[in-house]
């Protein structure tokens, strides 16, 4: 669907607010928004939630030739799909080729992975590790989460163990041998700041709506040991310099991200899906008003009416077999044999008509009293 | 590169620069007639072409054209002969359309698009010879270009591409030093008010290293203006020279 335009009122909101120093979310400048990593059941699958963006990125490898100037090193791909998809939408591919590009920058040139341990045998096979990242909503911040999201899949890849014998080269499934972790030096992770005005208020993990008004985003790519792996500015003009010294915050969000990232569960692609349908029984859980809680509850058990019994309670004819009440009877009854058999009464209203070689038409009233339904 | 040494004892790089030295600079202006406005810009060994179409109206799409100022259009490519190995696919791959992403978007910040509502402006640059900070050229290159075709400007635009070695910023990389693994930081600044446009890094740097190594683009980007207004100036009194005769 195309995007709805926004209004010019809605612009300034937003753009007041941020002068004010207040965000639509109630957050602070610097706050970073709820992220949640998941991880899937296949190696190299993860899922990142940054708010309400939401990305997976999966993690494959296979053997291939490498390339003529660098013969033993592995080869790294990385391919980052914009949904929906931007052949449909072209004014989405320049997003597509800026994300594909800031990740490929972020994880490749900075060397975060081992490529020499991916090699098997030098000038003929090695092995192409491909990231394929896949964003499944866009609140904002693709970057952030695509970047969290690429490097927890790579963290929890592991690839096929290989054994050399002479020419022969043997491939273990998994299960004849454990898979191998990639080797990870470093990890970088980005974070991108929205500015306004040259620069003078800046913004960390936009939303959607911020992004739509901001002057230009500013990428970092941190990894733990303080080194920046990458930066890059889209849009506008600003002055740097004081921005410098804001790498500090970019630093202590990383270690948040880092503990999140050792700490991800496992669980199924369905279960991963957030319940948050109608149709679904579950919601996420929020903190609850919990004083005079005991006080109210009595009270209202006292005053409270017992419910009538409208079921008898079951019985267990057979173990294994729980039975409520007692059937009903076949309400059919065109059989004149199961009719001479029955020894219930049934209202049974005889209509003759004036041609006698129709059949009987015989009404049954429904069963008032004699049996509990 | 293994054996070569980035920066001497001596202080001395590669090509014999200091290390805060830039390349040589060579432009021409007005080098085609029938374009709106063009340069030719030489940086050591790396040359390229700048081509500039416009304001004209829009083309192609008219729901593209914007109701309060023009519309930038840049298209960076290489020429097969530029680099070392024949290049396959001039343009058209993911490297190119970054790089034309972010020519655009440079320009967008200097040129003053207000004053052309609704209409386009082309931008088109070429890379003939490439050793190099190629993005920076670029910017050089169209930055007279625009000039030359009497489009408005804030300022002139100028990048240099800067990288850091044993604890030593260097200026204006050739394309060993940029393959050598050296962290390269790319700026493209309005020397006036010390904006910038767009900067871009990648490799890995020590985040204290990142003042200095800004600083240090800067200055270059600010010695870059030099050399540009210098050109522009004689040009100018070059064109002058001729209409007058």
């Amino acid at each position: 669907m195309k995007d709805t335009p926004m209004s010019n009122c809605e612009r300034d909101f937003i753009l007041k607010a941020i002068e004010e120093k207040k965000r639509l979310d109630g957050r602070q400048t610097y706050d970073y928004r709820k992220i949640k990593i998941t991880f899937g059941t296949d190696y190299g699958c993860c899922f990142v939630d940054l708010g309400q963006t939401r990305v997976m990125a999966q993690v494959s490898c296979e053997l291939v030739v490498p390339k003529e100037n660098r013969p033993n090193e592995g080869i790294m791909f990385f391919n980052l799909e914009l949904f929906p998809s931007p052949l449909v939408y072209p004014l989405q591919s320049e997003l597509s080729v800026k994300l594909n590009r800031q990740l490929e920058r972020c994880l490749r040139n900075s060397k975060c992975i081992d490529t020499e341990s991916l090699c098997v045998v030098s000038g003929e096979k090695v092995w192409q590790i491909r990231v394929d990242v896949h964003t499944l909503n866009n609140d904002g911040n693709l970057m952030d989460a695509a970047s969290v999201a690429a490097i927890g899949a790579l963290c929890h890849f592991r690839r096929p163990d290989v054994s050399i014998q002479g020419e022969e080269v043997t491939v273990y499934s998994p299960e004849e041998r454990d898979p191998i972790p990639l080797s990870i030096y470093h990890m970088p992770i980005s974070v991108s700041f929205a500015f306004f005005q040259q620069g003078t208020f800046l913004l960390v993990d936009p939303c959607e709506r911020e992004e739509r008004v901001m002057d230009g985003l500013l990428m970092i790519a941190m990894n733990k040991h303080r080194e920046i792996c990458s930066i890059q500015s889209s849009g506008g003009i600003m002055l740097l310099k004081e921005q410098a010294s804001r790498l500090e915050l970019a630093d202590s969000s990383l270690d948040n991200y880092q503990k999140d990232l050792k700490a991800g569960g496992r669980c199924g692609f369905a279960e991963s899906m957030p319940q948050e349908r109608i149709t679904a029984l579950k919601t996420d859980q929020t903190a609850v008003e919990m004083t005079d809680v005991s006080e109210t509850a009595s009270s209202i058990v006292q005053t409270a009416v017992a419910p009538p019994q409208t079921v008898p309670s079951p019985s267990v004819p057979v173990p294994g077999v729980g039975q409520v009440g007692e059937g009903l009877r076949n309400t059919w009854g065109l059989e004149e044999e199961e009719e001479e058999e029955e020894d219930v009464e049934m209202d049974v209203v005889e209509i003759l008509d004036s041609d006698e070689e129709e059949e009987e038409v015989v009404i049954l009233y429904p069963e008032t009293t004699k049996k509990p339904k | 590169m293994a054996g070569l040494e980035l920066l001497s004892d001596q202080g001395y790089r590669l090509d014999g620069r200091k290390s805060t030295e830039l390349r040589k600079v060579q432009a021409r202006m007005g080098v085609f007639a029938q374009a709106d406005g063009s340069a030719y810009l030489e940086q050591g060994n790396t040359k390229a072409l700048a081509v500039v179409y416009g304001p004209h109206e829009m083309r192609g799409s008219r729901s593209r054209a914007l109701h309060d100022r023009a519309v930038i259009n840049c298209q960076y490519s290489m020429a097969t002969f530029s680099t070392a190995e024949r290049k396959r696919r001039p343009h058209g791959d993911r490297k190119s359309t970054e790089m034309s992403l972010h020519l655009k978007q440079t320009f967008e910040a200097a040129v003053m698009t207000q004053l052309f509502p609704r209409s386009q402006i082309d931008i088109y640059v070429k890379i003939l010879q490439s050793d190099g900070g190629n993005y920076s050229v670029c910017v050089n290159a169209a930055t007279l270009a625009v000039i030359d075709a009497g489009i408005p400007m804030r300022d002139y635009v100028c990048a240099c591409t800067v990288g850091f070695v044993d604890e030593t910023p260097l200026a204006d990389l050739c394309y060993a030093e940029e393959s050598g693994g050296v962290s390269s930081l790319a700026l493209a600044l309005l020397p006036r008010g010390g904006q910038i446009a767009l900067v871009q890094m990648d490799a890995r740097l020590h985040q204290d290293h990142l003042g200095t190594l800004i600083e240090a683009a800067m200055t270059a980007c600010k010695c870059v203006s030099k050399v540009l207004d210098e050109v522009v100036r004689q040009h100018l009194q070059e064109t002058s020279v001729l209409s007058r005769e």
